[in-house]
């Protein structure tokens, strides 16, 4: 059986890094500070998750970092004074985003084009509702996000369970199966008499869920939201969903692998302020790590068709 | 071919639709006037870097360029700063954000084909270095660019704004490059299918490391324009304009797919991005309100011009 | 059983007692003012292999999309065992095999039977498909070296197109009961389409049906118990297969000429030129030789020929003679620039010489678009027209005549008569060896050995490396199809 070994590149990756940080900074070999050098992790990781679902059809989704932040000033103002308006809400963005992935198969649009005017749309919410940052989690979140499960930091736990979850329903289970047929050849399965503009809905769908997850996650570690909170979001869930080997063309993803990307990105950003970086350097560090990453990845690859 | 079935005519008809309720607030035909000035010059920045990024989406899908708001921030602070507000030095700093912007697009390419990696990702990477070096040489100063060029960016000639003029001669250019010359239909066939471009003979490589240049050079000239028009370089003056590179490539009805561009799609997309944010302020709507309006229109527009297409 | 005998025996129509599978009546499919099918009128039974032959442009891509259930009929009605409307076909148990390979490559083999079987999910579906894939495999395909859990896109061509075949006959929650091949062996070597025509015979044995769609004429001879001949979107002919010789089927089918294999041999002046081409492999070719690569599909050949080209073209200048040009088999991915005219298409290789001061000269490649049309017969108005309005045959046309409007030394051609038909084949050889005659070095991969056979010399490749050389009157079937199989020393 010839074995995908997709994911062994992301795995090296977030171990090297990690190996990197503790040399730095041996103290951070603890509950504690792993706690913190993962803190961002769980938005990070699901934004990323819900970047996957659009980029598994063959699309990629330019509102991801607008879309988290409007989620974000909803969980911090409606969910927490009117929940029940607040979930109405939340349900409707998912609803919104099932409708733009039928859309845009319907009438074969750009999907860049769409998601990119729909991030002018939920900046334009998230500035409607919060004008000025403020706002507060309810309480639920803040205390699921903030808990403290014994032995492994809540992030981590989170993260395995993240990745479990859509492991199975996308590789395992025979409607991921369709979705990712969909991203590899969305012809043929048309062809097979599957409605195409309903699947593709469904990984909207999908996507619009996770996007939500990360919102409300986000907010239950910040404490408080605004518009903006999440605007890099965009970039690091693509640049995610590709650290952690997904392709953006034949429906070629990981979701395990995505959530490793995402941890590899926090990692990044935690590093950095680990070493104390000029805070000049520090959005070119970043950018100098990816690339890094990047080419190891090729190395390895090459190695391996070497060997 | 009738008119109506040019792609670009959406965005003009957009453009004049957005311009008639904005132009009818302003004080009579002095004030249309001043509106028309007023879209030129805005939409000559947007145009520059729009023109740029139509050649590397018109390679196909995956590409894209993410880095022209750093490129455009970091031309515009190191030629300033070479500058430094002294007469003479005018073409010297030209020189200086041109250079940029070479250095900028073939820092772009080498990922690219080094870390064999998409573009989206390589110029997302490179961005971060860029705008890190940006920030590094700025250090919070702002400098102002010698008076003439800042005469030059904000003046006009025959009453057409001068940076209007630069982005109108560079359209045309850019039109003769895409439709009339070897280099226009070796990208188009590249981006309507790169692998057999490159058995047909066409020189791939060289293809796609000048348009990664050309769309960098380009960014770094909107850069230095746009920091002569508005007095100094600020960090942060690219970053709406990566979001306008692109939705002016789309709507002015280049193809997302890749191997069919549109030049004056660009300049009608571009007036009419400017247009319906000035007609939304003018009827006092909120931040907020003009964001949302702002999605749909181009949702909006995107539907009924792909749906058109098709149907032609 | 009886039935199946009975359509076995070469009896015209099966018994009325079997109830068609799918039953068409007096349909019409327009596409525009283009008449696809005009007035076709087909039952098929079960236990029978219908053969339905045709050239490219004949109707049978519009028949097959009918007969799946893809498309509706603009007139006429199609009734699946009785049923009628969408998803008809597919409860029917009627399966298609693509002529162009439509597995969804990201997925394993297994993974690709849930796209066709709907009701396949639940827990261990899986484990199921596995299973019902392996089962298949093996049955169409003994011997076959495919993990159901191995990924599509890490096979080869021919690896892909017999896990596509054996899903179609993969049993599933509606049993397959119609499997329509459409060029099903296009990419299989001689071996494996022999397994795959036994699997055919008892497959109809057994009570299924298939119609079975090829350029190959003698498959269909072999495996059909009955054939229909289509042309221009009708029937013009329907006979029980044993009523047809080769002769007559192609005669049926419309073209007069057929290529006379002896007509084009070789010269003997051919071996005199100088050596032009020396790879690693150890394929040398002289010029104005024709230089052939054959083997069993997927052994190497096209990688070797791509490595060649790739080599002798860089991807940083262009000059105004290319060392080398490509001419593509598989169109789609290797060749047409979809969104252009059938000009552009075909000055695109020789654009720099037509180029002055870096600006196309539009006037000089009008005339070298028209003089090519000309010269190798492009059936089309005007070469303004797009590319994508020519058929098959056509548009391969084009892409000889991109190649051959350049002064390249060295044509390097990678399987360029896939899919095209006999009448479009004949012509082709002609200008190919009347090129070799103006001193021009062809090579020439090709999976028909019967085109193989009219080469100047011949490279059988095996497993990747060069089994053997094979030069003037060496190069027969027979010889060939022996170094396929076999590994032969390489002579000096």
């Amino acid at each position: 059986m010839r074995r995908d070994p997709r994911i062994l590149l992301p795995v090296l990756s977030l171990a090297l890094l990690l190996a990197a940080v503790f040399w730095v900074q041996p103290r951070a070999m603890s509950y504690f500070g792993i706690n913190l050098l993962f803190n961002l992790a769980v938005p990070i990781a699901l934004a990323t998750i819900a970047q996957m679902f659009i980029i598994m059809v063959e699309d990629v989704d330019l509102s991801t970092g607008t879309f988290v932040s409007f989620v974000a000033c909803v969980t911090a103002t409606f969910l927490v004074e009117t929940p029940l308006l607040g979930s109405a809400i939340l349900v409707g963005a998912i609803l919104v985003y099932a409708a733009l992935g039928a859309l845009i198969h319907a009438r074969q649009l750009p999907a860049i084009v769409v998601t990119l005017g729909m991030s002018f749309v939920w900046g334009g919410l998230a500035v409607l509702i919060l004008p000025a940052p403020g706002g507060a989690p309810p309480d639920w979140i803040r205390w699921l996000m903030t808990s403290k499960p014994p032995l492994v930091p809540m992030a981590i736990v989170a993260s395995v369970l993240i990745a479990a979850v859509t492991h199975l329903l996308v590789m395992r289970s025979a409607f991921g199966t369709l979705l990712r047929g969909v991203g590899g050849n969305a012809r043929s399965v048309a062809r097979a008499g599957w409605n195409v503009t309903w699947l593709k809905a469904a990984a909207y769908g999908l996507a619009g869920l996770f996007g939500v997850l990360a919102g409300m996650s986000l907010v239950g570690l910040t404490t408080s939201a605004d518009a903006n909170i999440a605007l890099r979001y965009t970039l690091l869930a693509i640049a995610g969903v590709i650290l952690g080997g997904g392709e953006f063309t034949g429906g070629r993803v990981s979701p395990v692998g995505a959530v490793i990307g995402a941890l590899t990105l926090t990692l990044a950003g935690s590093f950095l302020s680990f070493l104390k970086l000029s805070p000049d350097w520090q959005i070119g560090a970043q950018g100098a790590i990816l690339i890094l990453v990047l080419a190891a990845r090729l190395i390895l690859r090459r190695g391996r068709a070497a060997a | 071919m009738t008119l109506l079935s040019k792609p670009w005519i959406w965005a003009y008809l957009a453009a004049a639709l957005t311009f008639v309720p904005t132009a009818m607030l302003s004080q009579g035909v002095g004030g249309a006037w001043e509106l028309v000035l007023a879209a030129l010059t805005f939409a000559a920045f947007s145009v520059l870097v729009g023109l740029g990024q139509m050649l590397v989406i018109t390679m196909g899908p995956g590409n894209i360029d993410l880095s022209i708001p750093a490129t455009m921030t970091l031309a515009g602070t190191l030629s300033l700063k070479y500058m430094d507000g002294a007469a003479g030095t005018g073409a010297a700093g030209l020189a200086v954000a041109l250079a940029v912007g070479l250095a900028c697009g073939a820092g772009n390419y080498l990922l690219i084909r080094l870390l064999r990696i998409p573009p989206i990702i390589a110029t997302l990477a490179a961005s971060f270095l860029y705008q890190s070096l940006a920030i590094w040489s700025n250090r919070g100063l702002r400098i102002k660019p010698p008076a003439w060029l800042a005469d030059f960016a904000t003046g006009a000639a025959l009453g057409v704004p001068n940076v209007a003029v630069v982005a109108g001669l560079l359209a045309v250019l850019f039109w003769v490059l895409l439709e009339r010359s070897v280099y226009g239909r070796w990208l188009s066939a590249i981006g309507q299918n790169q692998r057999a471009a490159r058995l047909a003979g066409v020189p791939v490589d060289l293809v796609r490391m000048a348009t990664y240049l050309i769309s960098a050079v380009m960014a770094a000239l909107c850069g230095f324009l746009l920091s002569c028009f508005s007095g100094g370089a600020a960090l942060n003056m690219g970053a709406e304009y990566l979001l306008i590179s692109i939705a002016v490539v789309v709507i002015g009805g280049s193809s997302i797919a890749g191997g069919n561009s549109n030049v004056p799609g660009i300049w009608g997309a571009s007036l009419f991005l400017f247009l319906i944010v000035s007609m939304l302020n003018s009827y006092g709507l909120g931040a907020g309100v003009r964001l949302i309006m702002t999605g749909v229109i181009i949702i909006a527009i995107v539907a009924v011009a792909s749906g058109s297409r098709r149907a032609s | 059983m009886g039935e199946a005998v009975s359509a076995q025996s070469g009896v015209a129509g099966p018994p009325p007692a079997a109830a068609a599978l799918v039953e068409l009546a007096a349909v019409r499919k327009h596409f525009g003012a283009v008449r696809a099918l005009d007035g076709v009128s087909l039952a098929i039974r079960p236990g029978e292999c219908l053969g339905l032959v045709g050239h490219n442009g004949a109707g049978k891509s519009t028949l097959v999309s009918l007969l799946n259930g893809g498309l509706e009929p603009t007139e006429g009605t199609i009734r699946f065992a009785g049923l009628e409307g969408p998803g008809a076909a597919r409860r029917a148990g009627v399966r298609t095999v693509f002529q162009e390979l439509s597995l969804c490559p990201n997925l394993t083999v297994a993974e690709n039977l849930r796209i066709p079987d709907h009701d396949l999910a639940g827990p261990g579906w899986r484990r199921r498909a596995r299973a019902a894939v392996r089962e298949s495999l093996a049955q169409v395909f003994p011997g076959h070296r495919i993990d159901p859990d191995d990924t599509v896109a890490d096979l080869t061509l021919a690896e892909r197109q017999m896990a596509e075949i054996a899903i179609g006959f993969a049993s599933g929650t509606i049993p397959a009961r119609l499997v329509i091949l459409d060029e099903p062996t296009s990419s299989l070597d001689a071996a494996i389409a022999e397994q795959l025509l036994a699997h055919i015979r008892r497959f109809c044995a057994r009570g299924g049906a298939v119609i079975f769609i090829s350029h190959l004429l003698g498959e269909v001879l072999s495996v059909a118990s009955r054939i229909v001949v289509m042309r221009d979107g009708l029937i013009t002919d329907e006979r029980p297969a044993g009523a047809f010789t080769r002769q007559g089927l192609v005669a049926a089918m419309g073209h007069v000429g057929s290529v006379a294999v002896a007509a084009v041999r070789p010269g003997p002046q051919a071996a005199s030129g100088e050596v032009t081409v020396e790879t690693p492999e150890g394929i040398r070719a002289r010029r104005g030789e024709v230089v052939g690569l054959a083997g069993l599909a997927g052994h190497g050949q096209a990688e070797a020929l791509k490595r060649l080209y790739l080599g002798r073209v860089s991807g940083w200048q262009a000059s105004r003679t290319p060392a080398a040009v490509f001419v593509a088999g598989d169109r789609v991915r290797d060749g047409l620039m979809p969104l252009w005219s059938v000009r552009r298409n075909l000055t695109l290789s020789r654009l720099v010489a037509l180029a002055r001061a870096g600006l196309v000269d539009r006037a000089a490649e009008r005339s070298l678009a028209e003089d090519w049309r000309s010269r190798i017969g492009i059936r089309t108005a005007d070469t303004a027209d797009p590319i994508l309005s020519l058929s098959g045959g056509n548009q391969q046309k084009v892409l000889f005549a991109r190649a051959l409007a350049t002064d390249a030394p060295l044509v390097v051609m990678d399987d360029p008569m896939r899919g095209v038909d006999v009448g479009t084949k004949a012509e082709v050889h002609a200008m190919i060896r009347a090129e070799a005659g103006r001193g021009r070095t062809f090579l020439w991969y090709s999976t028909e050995t019967e085109e193989t056979c009219l080469c100047d010399r011949v490279f059988v490749f095996r497993n990747g490396r060069i089994s053997a050389e094979l030069t003037g009157a060496e190069i027969t079937e027979e010889r060939i199809l022996e170094a396929s199989f076999e590994m032969k020393e390489v002579r000096p």
